[in-house]
C-alpha cells in the first residue's frame, strides 16, 4: 500500500472530458494519485516505462449485477434477483457480492476497477439497495454499501405493481409517503400504521433515507412519458436525489431531464424498438442528451449485466465512431472515456474519490497496450487503491492448457 | 391416369421461378417428378427475390478484403446488373456513365453473412405475441420452417444492414426442440412477403440443439428429455425413423417408376421426417446448437451412425478443445468472439476460441443470434483476432474478414453466389468509412445485388420498417 509507482512516458487521458497528455508521468503513492504531468520518477519510485502505451482511469462499471452471478442459468449461483423474499426495499446486495467471482476476475482483466451493482426486482418494484465495489483480488469488495435505492418504473415495474403503469404510480407514493412517516417517527411508526399499510418495517426503514434526500434514487425509466412522471416525483417529494438508469426516450426530453438536473446511466447502443417503451430508441441517445446538457454514464441496462461490463470500453467507441454519421449524435473521444470513468463516479457522489486521474483520487489506474476504446486494446497492468491486480482469468488458463505450441508431450489435460 | 383430387400432392416442379438459381432447391432429390406418382414439391415457398435497380459503380482507391483471405491495396471494383464485374487496380475501366466512389482511406469489404439469426421470428418489438422462434410443443419438430414465423417487418434488419453491412442472413429456428425446424437464408432487402426476401437457390437448413435447452424445456415439462442421454437416445430414434421414411418414399418411388404403384399406394407424408429425409440425402444442411467439446463429439459419431454430415455447430464456444477433430471432419465452428457464463455450458468460453479454430485449419465463423450483436459482427470479429494475436496467433484482418463472408456462405451452400469479391457473383459490398475492424469505422454505404441500399450520407435511404411508422423516433 505504501508503494510509491511512477508510471512514466505513456499518453495518458485523465477521465475528465479532455484529449489525452502525450509523455506524462503519473506518481502513485500510499494508494493515491500524488500528481499527473511532466517530471522524473522520485528516487525509491518503482518506475513503469509506459511509453507507447495508454494510461486511464480504471473503468467505471456504470450499472451492472458484477459479483452476485456466477452462471446465470445456474439459480443457486445468481443472487440478482429474489423473487420469492417478502422484502423489496430493505434488500441490500452488499453483503451478497462475491469478491471471487469469475465475472469479477474477468471484468478486472478487462480493466474494469470499480462498479454500481444493483439488485433486480423481485417481489415489488423496489429491487432494493445497491452498492459500489472495487474488482481487486482481495476479499473487501465494497467501497460503499447502501449507495442507492433502486425502483423499475417503467413495463417491469408496472407488472410487479399490480398490472399497470397507474398502479405502479400509487406503489411507489404509497411507499415513499410511509417512509417520509418512518422517517419522521420510526419508534411510533408501527403504531401508526394503518391495516392498510403495505411496507414492511424493514422496507420502510430502508427508504427513509430516500426521501430524506440522503441516498439516491435509482429509477429506471426508458419512455419519455415515465421519464417525465420520474422527475415530476421531485415535485412531491422535494429532497429526492433521482438518478434515471435505462433512458432509452431521453433524448425526446432531453432538455427537461437537464432543466431538472438529474443525471442519467443509460444503455449506449439501444438502437431497437424492443419494447412498446423503447419505440424511439436510437444509437444518437447519449449523444443528443449530453448535447442537451444532460450528465450521461454509461451502463449495462439489460445487457450482460453480470459479466461483460469491460465491454463498456467498445460501446464508448461506437459512440465516437457515431459522430462522424451525418445526421447522429455521438460523442468526443474525452466524453466517452468520461461517460465510463469519472461521469459515473461523479453520479455517485464519489468524483472527489474515484473515475480520473487527478491528485488526492484513489489510485485506480490501468495502463492498456493502445487506445482503450478501440477493439485491438488490453489492459497490460491493472492498479487497485494503487495495488497491482493479477489479470490471470478462468479463461486465460484454459487458452494456456489448449493453446498447443509444438509437440505435446501429455495428454491435454495434464499439460498445464 | 391424370392427376386427380386424390392425388392433389403430385405438383410439378418450377425451377423456372428462381431468378439466379444455379441449383436445385432441397428437397427429398430421390421423389422424381411424374404427374402419375405422387412427388413432394421440392420448393412449394419459392423465392420471389428480384434485386432492386441498380447503376454501374465503380469504387476505387479502397483497400479491400476479398473476403477470401486476400487483399488489395489501392484496389477499384466494378458493379454491373447486380454483380461484381471486375476487381482490379487503379487502372480499372469505368464505363460510361458509372457511377464512380473515390474510396481512398476507406475500405470495401464483401457484405457481411451471419449464419444464426432470429431476426424476423424473435423480431423487434419483442412481445409474447411476436415470439415464434421456438415450436416448444415437442423436441423433435423438424417440421416446422422459420419462414413461416419471419415478420418481414423487423426493424432489426434494416439495422443490422445500415450498422452491421449485414446483406444476407441464415433464420434459424429453435434452440428449445432437438430438432428445431428448417431454417431460411433471406437476402437483407425490405420485402412485404418472406419469399421476396429469400435467397434464391439457398439450401434449406436443419436445426438441431444439444445439450441444456432441450433438456430444460422439455424436462420442466416432466417429457424426455431430461437429460443429455435423453437428448441423444431421443436424436438416434428420430433419424432411425427418417431412415425408414426415406426408404418408404424410395421404395414407393421405385414402384411407382416400374409401373407398380398406385398414387394411392404413396407413404403419408411427414413434414418433420420429410425435412429430416433431405438431410439424409445431403439436400438440407445441418446446423446444429452444440456448446461443449464433448456433446459436439458425440454428434460427430451419431452423424457417422446415420450418415449426414454436420455444416456447422453454432454457439460452439468449446471448440478450442477439439480444433483438431473439427478440423478433421470437415464441420465448420460459428462461435461468438466473447460471450460466456450465460449458462453452465458456455461457461468455458474463451477470448481466443475462433482464432484457436482457425490456426488449427478448421472453418471459423463468427455469429451473432443477437438482433444487437448483428449490428456490430465486423467488431465481434476483430475483437477475436486481436484476442488471438495476444495469444500468439497471427491472423490478418483480412483472413479474420473470412469468418464473415466466405466461410458462413460455405457453410450455408450459397458460395457460388456471394461471400466474396470475385467476378460474377452478387454484388454484395459494403464500403467503410474506415478500417473495418476498427471500434470507430461505420458502413458507408452497402448494396445487394449492386443496388445501393444503405448510404449514411443520404437520409432517404434509411430503411424505416412498417412498424416504425408514425411511431417516436421512427428509428432515428
Amino acid at each position: 500500500m505504501a508503494q510509491t509507482i511512477a508510471i512514466t512516458g505513456g499518453r495518458v487521458a485523465t477521465g475528465n472530458g479532455g484529449q489525452p497528455i502525450e509523455g506524462a508521468t503519473v506518481l502513485i503513492r500510499n494508494g493515491r494519485i500524488v500528481s499527473v504531468g511532466r517530471g522524473a520518477a522520485p528516487g525509491g519510485a518503482r518506475v513503469i516505462d509506459a511509453a507507447g502505451k495508454w494510461v486511464t482511469p480504471g473503468i467505471f462499471g456504470g450499472f451492472s449485477r458484477l459479483g452476485l452471478v456466477e452462471v446465470d442459468a445456474v439459480a443457486q449461483t445468481n443472487d440478482a434477483a429474489a423473487t420469492g423474499s417478502p422484502f423489496g426495499a430493505a434488500i441490500s446486495v452488499a453483503p451478497a457480492v462475491n469478491p471471487n467471482a469469475a465475472a469479477v476476475q474477468v471484468n478486472r482483466a478487462g480493466g474494469v476497477t470499480r462498479a454500481i451493482v444493483a439488485p433486480a426486482i423481485g417481489r415489488d418494484l423496489f429491487a432494493g439497495q445497491g452498492a459500489v465495489i472495487d474488482l481487486g483480488e482481495d476479499m473487501d469488495a465494497v467501497t460503499r454499501a447502501n449507495a442507492f435505492q433502486f425502483v423499475e418504473f417503467g413495463e417491469a415495474g408496472a407488472a410487479k405493481a399490480g398490472g399497470s403503469r397507474a398502479a405502479a404510480h400509487v406503489q411507489l407514493r404509497n411507499a415513499l409517503y410511509e417512509a417520509r412517516d418512518y422517517a419522521r417517527s420510526p419508534a411510533a411508526y408501527e403504531g401508526g400504521r394503518s391495516r392498510e399499510s403495505l411496507l414492511m418495517r424493514l422496507d420502510a426503514a430502508a427508504l427513509a433515507p430516500v426521501v430524506q434526500g440522503e441516498q439516491p434514487l435509482f429509477v429506471r425509466v426508458e419512455r419519455a412519458a415515465d421519464i417525465l412522471q420520474a422527475l415530476a416525483l421531485k415535485r412531491e417529494f422535494t429532497q429526492l436525489k433521482l438518478v434515471l438508469v435505462g433512458v432509452s426516450e431521453g433524448w425526446m426530453v432531453a432538455d427537461r431531464i437537464a432543466a431538472a438536473r438529474v443525471p442519467v446511466i443509460a444503455s449506449a447502443l439501444n438502437d431497437l424498438p424492443q419494447t412498446f417503451e423503447m419505440l424511439a430508441a436510437t444509437q444518437s441517445n447519449v449523444g443528443r442528451m449530453t448535447r442537451a446538457g444532460v450528465t450521461v454514464a454509461i451502463g449495462m441496462i439489460d445487457d450482460n449485466d453480470a459479466r461483460q461490463t469491460r465491454l463498456q470500453t467498445q460501446y464508448a467507441g461506437n459512440l465516437v465512431a457515431l459522430a462522424k454519421v451525418p445526421g447522429a449524435a455521438g460523442l468526443s473521444w474525452g466524453q466517452a472515456l468520461a461517460s465510463i470513468t469519472s461521469t459515473p463516479a461523479e453520479i455517485m457522489g464519489l468524483g472527489a474519490e474515484l473515475g480520473s486521474l487527478k491528485p488526492g483520487r484513489r489510485a485506480d489506474v490501468v495502463i492498456w497496450d493502445g487506445d482503450p476504446l478501440e477493439l485491438s486494446s488490453a489492459p497490460e497492468k491493472v492498479f487497485i487503491d494503487g495495488v497491482e491486480q493479477p489479470l490471470v482469468t478462468r479463461q486465460s488458463r484454459l487458452r494456456d492448457r489448449y493453446l498447443v505450441r509444438g509437440a505435446a508431450p501429455s495428454p491435454r489435460a495434464y499439460r498445464q | 391416369m391424370k392427376a386427380s383430387g386424390g392425388v392433389a400432392l403430385a405438383i410439378v416442379l418450377a425451377l423456372a421461378g428462381c431468378a439466379g438459381s444455379d441449383r436445385a432447391p432441397a428437397a427429398v432429390s430421390s421423389v422424381a417428378v411424374n404427374e402419375e406418382r405422387v412427388t413432394i414439391p421440392a420448393d412449394p415457398f419459392p423465392s420471389t427475390y428480384r434485386p432492386a435497380p441498380s447503376d454501374v459503380t465503380v469504387i476505387r482507391g479502397a483497400t479491400m478484403f476479398d473476403g477470401e483471405g486476400g487483399r488489395i491495396d489501392g484496389g477499384a471494383i466494378r458493379l454491373a446488373n447486380g454483380r461484381i464485374e471486375a476487381i482490379g487496380g487503379s487502372d480499372l475501366a469505368v464505363p460510361e456513365g458509372a457511377t464512380v466512389i473515390d474510396a481512398a482511406g476507406k475500405w470495401v469489404t464483401p457484405g457481411i453473412i451471419d449464419i444464426h439469426s432470429h431476426l424476423g421470428n424473435y423480431p423487434s418489438p419483442a412481445v409474447a405475441a411476436h415470439s415464434d422462434g421456438n415450436e416448444m410443443s415437442g423436441p423433435l419438430n423438424a417440421g416446422v420452417w422459420a419462414e413461416h414465423s419471419v415478420w418481414p417487418q423487423d426493424p432489426g434488419f434494416g439495422r443490422a444492414l445500415a450498422n452491421g453491412g449485414v446483406t444476407t442472413l441464415q433464420i434459424l429456428p429453435g434452440s428449445a426442440n432437438l430438432f428445431g425446424g428448417r431454417s431460411v437464408v433471406l437476402k437483407n432487402v425490405p420485402g412485404r412477403t418472406v419469399q421476396e426476401m429469400k435467397f434464391p437457390g439457398a439450401p434449406y437448413g436443419l436445426k438441431m440443439a444439444c445439450g441444456e435447452n432441450p433438456k430444460r424445456v422439455y424436462g420442466a415439462k416432466g417429457r424426455m428429455p431430461t437429460t443429455r442421454m435423453g437428448n441423444v437416445a431421443l436424436d438416434r430414434q428420430a433419424w432411425a425413423d427418417a431412415q425408414n421414411y426415406l426408404r418408404k418414399w424410395q421404395d414407393y418411388e421405385r414402384k411407382a417408376k416400374d409401373g407398380k404403384a398406385k398414387p394411392s399406394d404413396a407413404p403419408k407424408r411427414d413434414m418433420g421426417l420429410e425435412t429430416m429425409a433431405a438431410a439424409l440425402t445431403g439436400d438440407i444442411a445441418i446446423h446444429n446448437h452444440c456448446y461443449r467439446a464433448d456433446e459436439m463429439a458425440i454428434v460427430i459419431d451419431m452423424a457417422k451412425e446415420f450418415g449426414y454430415r454436420v455444416a456447422a455447430f453454432h454457439h460452439a464456444v468449446e471448440s478450442y478443445k477439439i480444433a483438431d477433430l473439427l478440423r478433421d471432419n470437415g464441420i465448420c465452428s460459428a462461435m461468438w468472439a466473447d460471450w460466456w457464463g450465460f449458462k453452465m455450458e458456455s461457461y468455458d468460453a474463451i477470448w481466443e476460441n475462433v482464432a484457436m479454430v482457425e490456426n488449427a485449419g478448421a472453418c471459423a465463423i463468427v455469429h451473432s443470434d443477437d438482433e444487437n450483436g448483428i449490428q456490430r459482427l465486423n467488431q465481434e470479429a476483430s475483437k477475436a483476432m486481436a484476442a488471438g494475436r495476444r495469444a500468439g496467433i497471427a491472423v490478418s484482418p483480412e483472413k479474420a474478414w473470412t469468418w464473415l463472408a466466405i466461410n458462413p456462405a460455405r457453410a450455408l451452400g450459397i458460395e457460388k453466389q456471394t461471400g466474396s469479391l470475385k467476378p460474377g457473383k452478387m454484388a454484395d459490398v459494403v464500403l467503410w468509412n474506415g478500417d473495418p475492424m476498427s471500434v470507430y469505422t461505420r458502413p458507408e454505404k452497402v448494396w445487394v445485388d449492386g443496388a445501393l441500399l444503405y448510404d449514411m450520407h443520404d437520409p432517404k435511404r434509411r430503411r424505416v420498417s412498417d412498424f416504425e411508422l408514425g411511431q417516436p423516433g421512427e428509428g432515428m
